[in-house]
């Protein structure tokens, strides 16, 4: 054993160096004991050599790929960029007027979306639990799953329909007195027109978590708070909504998560340039950045910068929530 | 040789019905229930829960009738739910494009081969990652968790894909998504909840690891491995954007490019000019109805029988935490 080499696939978190004789002493037993694990095991660690990979390769390689955000690329050349330029890129989009209009897009939207997407299935999933007749129910469970399963090709293609000059909403605008409104082509209906779609393919399948988490609540306790002289709405306050509180806040912390990554998919299939004032994105303005203007560097600082910031949300978010009110993801 | 008979030692967690079922289970009565408020409230209840059923499925209709009614009604701004000019012309026109059944098979292909790899992949490194003996598991676990929170974004993704060679090929729709950390976490806490004295006993046998994956773990997982398929070929079956963005070749596109190609001929973000002419989006209105409608139709047909095994499928995640 000469070089410090870990050998098999298993990476091995590096040994801090500590004082020289401790630490040798520490690393030859650790060697050791890697290899009776590796004589051991040896047809378990082989099952994981090719997911390994994958995951170096699809998944940490990009990681250091985000480098081109501090380098000159050149397309066709090397995936982490020809020289080093500094801070270039993200100076130039800290001082872009496009970008802290985008990013302000991305906020807005991103709150929106939480505030509406999040309470809605609590809210749905409350009053199925409420319903007596259980055919009843299970129908409106399975029909408020189904949007879920569609591609967002297929749902965009839905509301630009619903949403066109002879769709719906215009035929009611119309029965209504009103002119028809080419929604998809004003930027102040973008929003709404996002959130809605939004809630109507994710709100049923979001009470799956809930109506489970509802069915573990004791029963024992509705009948202390009845006793105790609790109505059902007081029932439900104080015996139901404590008892899905966990899920409420692993739910919330996985959408404090995804916050910056705003539905980049939907929008770039149901934005246009009209409505880019309040449609465009962090994540379509990068999109656009590399695929229309070629300047892939500048797109990928843009790109490292959302990252951090959904990193740093999720990670936030899990402590406050450890600190007050003790559930965590991990 | 080892065998198993699944039906007696499958935990209570495999049977995706079960799951179901108590998810379905009406709250025992809590007592008497007759205040008039109560009354009320479920009454109101009740329009509330049909309205989200109308809402939901009011787009759907709204699609197949338009599907099938004349352009001149649509244009006209009167076609809601029932169809006006009933015809099928444009279902022959669409079905009789044969780009669009090139998409539509490539859709079917390459959901199988991703799945295939995928489950193999996510199989495998889930049993690994439920053996808590082994050595460096919290190291590979954490390799894995990671990638959840944070990864390396569109542009690198796109330059590594690129110079790996993998644009116009099925691969760059395969292998950057072979192994989905969340389905991994469910499988890896479904296996860890089988019973050890299995394995132990097989292994007694003189079974070898790969011979109790195939022999013991996989057979006694097959609801859940049902499930995992589901969730995957769901996904790629569905997927759009890394075809959009890899290939170029027309003939390679799945269907939901196919789709998204003709409805971002009037207003897609690529085609700055054409966004105020909106005759073009009139003239093929019942068009897109009818590719909507046939790019749905598989998964509405087969929705309601595998319904309950996504279901178990989350609940499963959801024990996890």
């Amino acid at each position: 054993m000469s070089a410090p080499t870990t050998t098999g696939p298993p990476p091995v978190a590096a040994e801090p160096a500590g004082p020289a004789p401790g630490a040798r002493r520490r690393t030859r037993k650790h060697r050791r004991s890697w290899r009776q694990a590796l004589r051991r095991d040896w047809q378990l660690y082989s099952l994981a050599i090719l997911p390994l990979l994958f995951f170096l390769v699809f998944r940490y390689l990009p990681m250091l790929g985000n480098v081109i955000a501090f380098r000159r690329f050149q397309p066709g050349g090397s995936i982490f960029g020809e020289y080093w330029v500094g801070l270039r890129y993200v100076k130039m989009f800290l001082t872009d007027p496009t970008f802290w209009e985008v990013f302000t897009n991305t906020l807005i939207l991103g709150t929106l979306t939480l505030i509406v997407c999040f309470p809605l299935p609590i809210v749905l999933a409350l009053l199925l639990n409420e319903v007596r007749t259980r055919r009843l129910k299970r129908f409106v469970q399975s029909v408020s799953y189904l949007p879920h399963f569609l591609s967002i090709v297929i749902v965009a293609a839905m509301v630009m329909q619903l949403l066109s000059t002879d769709g719906t909403v215009n035929q009611i605008v119309q029965a209504t007195g009103g002119d028809p409104v080419p929604f998809l082509q004003r930027p102040e209906w973008f929003r709404t027109i996002y959130v809605s779609s939004e809630v109507w393919q994710t709100v049923g399948w979001g009470t799956i978590l809930y109506l489970a988490a509802l069915t573990t609540i004791d029963d024992n306790l509705y009948e202390a708070a009845r006793i105790d002289g609790a109505n059902r709405w007081r029932q439900t306050w104080h015996v139901t909504l404590p008892g899905i509180r966990p899920t409420m806040v692993t739910l919330l912390i996985l959408n404090i998560g995804t916050f910056m990554a705003v539905g980049f998919e939907k929008i770039l299939l149901l934005y246009n340039p009209l409505t880019y004032p309040t449609a465009d994105v962090i994540s379509t303005y990068l999109f656009r950045m590399a695929f229309q203007s070629s300047n892939f560097s500048y797109a990928a600082a843009i790109g490292l910068f959302e990252a951090v910031i959904g990193l740093a949300l999720i990670l936030s978010a899990n402590a406050i929530s450890r600190r007050t009110v003790g559930t965590s993801l991990w | 040789m080892v065998t198993v008979d699944s039906s007696t030692v499958e935990p209570e967690t495999v049977e995706p019905g079960k799951a179901v079922e108590r998810l379905n289970r009406p709250r025992r009565r809590r007592g008497i229930q007759t205040t008039r408020g109560y009354r009320v409230f479920q009454v109101v209840n009740a329009v509330v829960l049909t309205g989200v059923v109308v809402v939901t499925l009011y787009p759907f209709l709204n699609i197949v009738a338009r599907s099938l009614s004349d352009e001149a009604y649509i244009i006209a701004g009167e076609v809601s739910l029932v169809p006006r000019g009933f015809n099928i012309d444009t279902y022959q026109l669409v079905m009789s494009d044969s780009l669009f059944w090139t998409n539509y098979r490539n859709t079917v292909v390459y959901t199988v081969v991703a799945t295939a790899i995928a489950m193999v992949m996510t199989t495998c490194f889930a049993y690994v990652l439920s053996k808590h003996h082994l050595k460096g598991r919290t190291v590979l676990i954490g390799i894995a968790v990671f990638t959840m929170f944070f990864n390396g974004g569109l542009i690198p993704n796109y330059v590594l894909i690129s110079s790996l060679g993998m644009t116009n090929t099925i691969w760059a729709i395969v292998l950057p998504n072979a192994i989905s950390v969340f389905n991994l976490l469910v499988m890896k806490a479904f296996f860890e909840s089988l019973p050890v004295e299995l394995e132990e006993a097989a292994a007694v046998d003189g079974l070898n690891t790969y011979g109790i994956l195939l022999r013991i773990v996989i057979p006694l997982s097959k609801a859940l491995i049902a499930t995992m398929v589901l969730f995957y070929a769901v996904s790629f079956w569905n997927s759009w954007f890394a075809a959009f963005l890899y290939m170029d070749r027309q003939d390679l596109l799945p269907v939901t490019v196919y789709l998204r190609n003709l409805i971002a001929g009037a207003v897609g973000a690529e085609n700055v000019g054409a966004v105020s002419e909106a005759n073009e989006v009139q003239a093929e209105a019942t068009l897109k109805a009818v590719t909507i409608v046939l790019t749905t139709l598989p998964i509405l047909l087969v929705y309601p029988f595998v319904q309950r095994y996504f279901v178990s499928g989350v609940m499963l995640g959801a024990v996890k935490g």
